[in-house]
């Protein structure tokens, strides 16, 4: 059984020097940024914002030099990380790009993509989305259909991607697609590839409004759309392989506990205001565990930079984020005697209604509740 | 990666073993019963123990809270019908005061946030008076580490059996004991705090050891359900294979290691800041005992009517994780603490703090 122990660590020193950079960056550019915008978390939109943080070096910060990145650490990323977070910094334009395609293409693209996307990924001068689920395939991931078919000089893609954030505004989508329909096992003959939204033909993509009555994901259909073969990332059906070591970039780090933040803000702000004991033990409650994870999560990060694999790690973070997370609109409304008021409310009552709604998602996206317990299970050697 | 000290490699190894070996059904069901563990706690004594938080130049071991942890942590995992967590807490509290700890099982006194007892001075020496419930082990000790005031002064007094009556014989839900003491003012040796320990954190030094042994006992009610899975077959499979037993042990995994890295996190400041450390030790006591029951819950839906059975060991961890939740403050107590504090600086002031407590 695996030990489930999460050994303390600390972020060296020249992360934190990154701290005080990144604070005067974001004191500078969101000045006048409201709560319940803040509220969006890493699902706030704006090219410009991104651009913004591009050009201050906030970008590909762990890229190498060779391609236009900074050649810092993961835990400077982190430190950047968890300061663009905390205020609530609307960086989900970038936000793929950053943290997973660009990683993706230095292991797996060729030298070519490399020098032409990476440095232009750090200037935050392009926008990346993830092409993966289907409307048939969820959890199932193995069972994606969508179908890159050899034609000369490249493929054909039919099919349709959902829930792919972004797609509607961005300028690449990393696809998973089934580039060899004859293979065996459903885990094989998958291939991942670039997909260049602004200038390929036989793309139509839809938004689909969410429960909050925002577009950010869509659907896009693939109509004999035609992909090169010098956009294939990685190797011809290996794709499935490739994005599992993808995803695992993405169970562990400071956004699995902090999308619910501006709400905790929020609800101290009240409490400091007027303080009851049970508003001070919801406070207390709620800033504990929001220790502990970010304790366990820089130990992951830790592991991360010593070369370990803390794929059952960040499953463990994912569990307990999550669940953290969505507690903190339940424990808010219980706490305060407030109604959420999505247009017209004060900060606390525009905060409490985008999160409440939002929260829905937390347990679903990057692999649902029940998928993340059954890594976890099988860590325990149930599986 | 591994930053743990080659003492607290060696300290884990031992107890482990140690307690791994010698606490089992049998003992734990004779102690229930009252019976005394004596040849237990020499085991613990001849492996020095109870001495960890004592330096070397006082005849100790000469660990940190980071040593201590292992130790008290194992007290828990093996449910040890024995104060060793207890003794370790005394010897640390003795040790800071420039007072000697002697051998044989200790305690403290008092144990409750509400209850306060009087050191005097009288003459060349100290003699210390009044009422202390719920006193672990009070009828087994043969010391006391008494925290008092004396004309206002915070201080340590070493209290030998003599100088208390236990008026009641009480126990938690795990059987283990929890008696109201008499002290009448017999003599005893006493040494005012030094300044760097915080008398208003002492009761919050008992929720960390508190803490730490529910982070033990979450670890062997977690190891006890999963192998009871994997034995257990309904339906011609062992029901560890259904998804619906799978989801609810890997929530327990995950309250299990957040127990244990608040705990981890405690101890580690403790070395630190010493009583400067509140925030982690509200956060560990308040993180162990929230897992405490959720941990204790799906234990015993895991193992089904069998596990409801005194006959059953699962029951030596769970009614442990019941009593310990509620001992030292409950996660409710510390949390509306550790809220008034935040709330007290504000909202601004939260990430900083945050992060700048490392």
């Amino acid at each position: 059984m695996h030990s489930f122990r999460f050994e303390p660590a600390d972020l060296p020193a020249e992360a934190e020097a990154v701290r005080a950079d990144i604070r005067a960056f974001l004191d500078r550019n969101l000045a006048d940024y409201p709560s319940a915008m803040r509220a969006r978390s890493w699902s706030g939109f704006d090219p410009e914002f991104s651009a913004k943080m591009g050009q201050a070096g906030f970008l590909g910060m762990t890229f190498p030099k060779a391609y236009g990145g900074h050649g810092k650490t993961a835990f400077e990323r982190y430190v950047m990380l968890e300061e663009v977070l905390a205020a609530g910094a609307p960086v989900a334009a970038h936000w793929t790009a950053d943290r997973q395609s660009g990683p993706l293409i230095l292991e797996f693209g060729t030298e070519e993509m490399k020098q032409r996307l990476i440095p232009r990924i750090t200037k935050g001068e392009i926008l990346f989305c993830i092409g993966m689920s289907e409307p048939d395939s969820g959890s199932d991931l193995a069972s994606v259909r969508t179908k890159a078919t050899r034609t000369d000089g490249g493929w054909l893609i039919n099919g349709s991607k959902i829930w792919t954030s972004g797609a509607h505004l961005v300028d690449y989508m990393i696809g998973l697609f089934r580039s060899d329909p004859n293979a065996e096992r459903k885990h094989d003959g998958l291939s991942q590839m670039l997909v260049d939204l602004r200038n390929t033909d036989g793309i139509s993509i839809r938004p689909i409004k969410n429960l909050a009555g925002e577009e950010h994901f869509n659907e896009c259909v693939f109509e004999d759309a035609f992909i090169p073969d010098e956009n294939l990332i990685g190797t011809e059906g290996e794709g499935w392989s490739q994005v599992m070591a993808e995803l695992a970039f993405e169970r562990s780090g400071p956004e699995r506990y902090m999308s619910s933040y501006q709400l905790i803000l929020e609800l101290l702000k009240a409490v400091s205001k007027d303080t009851s004991p049970a508003g001070a033990a919801a406070v207390g409650r709620l800033v504990a565990h929001l220790a502990t994870l970010r304790n366990m999560s820089i130990s992951v990060a830790a592991k991360l930079q010593a070369g370990e694999d803390p794929a059952l790690d960040g499953s463990v973070i994912k569990e307990l984020g999550t669940l953290f997370e969505q507690s903190v609109p339940l424990i808010t409304h219980q706490t305060l005697e407030r109604e959420p008021s999505p247009d017209h409310g004060d900060e606390l009552g525009q905060t409490l209604a985008y999160v409440t709604q939002a929260a829905t998602s937390f347990s679903l996206r990057g692999g649902t509740r029940e998928i993340v317990r059954g890594i976890i299970a099988r860590g325990l050697g149930l599986r | 990666m591994s930053g743990d000290s080659e003492l607290r490699t060696i300290l884990s190894d031992q107890v482990n073993r140690l307690l791994a070996d010698r606490v089992g059904k049998e003992n734990l069901e004779q102690a229930e019963a009252g019976a005394p563990q004596d040849p237990l706690w020499r085991a613990i004594e001849e492996n020095g123990l109870p001495q960890v938080l004592v330096p070397e130049d006082r005849g100790g071991v000469g660990g940190g809270w980071g040593e201590a942890e292992v130790v008290i942590r194992a007290t828990g995992k093996y449910l040890a019908p024995v104060p060793l967590a207890e003794s370790i807490l005394a010897g640390w509290l003795l040790s800071e005061a420039g007072l000697e700890m002697p051998m044989g099982p200790l305690s403290i006194a008092p144990v409750r946030a509400d209850e306060a007892l009087t050191i005097s001075r009288e003459g060349g020496g100290y003699r210390v008076s009044g009422e202390a419930t719920r006193v672990p082990w009070g009828r087994n000790a043969e010391h006391l580490a008494v925290f008092g005031r004396c004309a206002g002064e915070p201080y340590m007094a070493l209290v030998p059996a003599e100088a208390w009556t236990v008026e009641l014989e009480d126990r938690n839900i795990a059987a283990e004991p929890r008696d109201s003491l008499h002290f009448h003012g017999h003599a005893v040796d006493a040494a005012p705090l030094p300044d760097h320990v915080d008398p208003d954190r002492l009761f919050a030094f008992g929720a960390m050891v508190r803490a730490t042994q529910i982070a033990g006992a979450l670890e062997m009610a977690l190891e006890q359900s999963v192998q009871y899975a994997n034995d257990r077959s309904q339906f011609g499979t062992p029901i560890g294979k259904f998804q619906a037993v799978q989801q609810e042990l890997a929530r327990m995994a995950g309250e299990v290691a957040a127990a244990g890295a608040a705990v981890e996190a405690a101890c580690r400041a403790v070395d630190r800041m010493g009583s400067g450390a509140g925030f982690e030790l509200a956060t560990a006591k308040i993180r162990a005992s929230e897992a405490a029951s959720i941990v204790a819950g799906i234990a015993h839906q895991t193992h089904g009517a069998m596990g409801f059975t005194y006959e059953h060991s699962l029951h030596f961890a769970t009614r442990r994780l019941w009593s310990w939740r509620a001992e030292f403050g409950s996660e409710t107590y510390w949390a509306e603490a550790l809220g008034r504090s935040l709330a007290a600086h504000g909202g601004d002031a939260l990430w900083s703090h945050l992060v700048g407590r490392g």
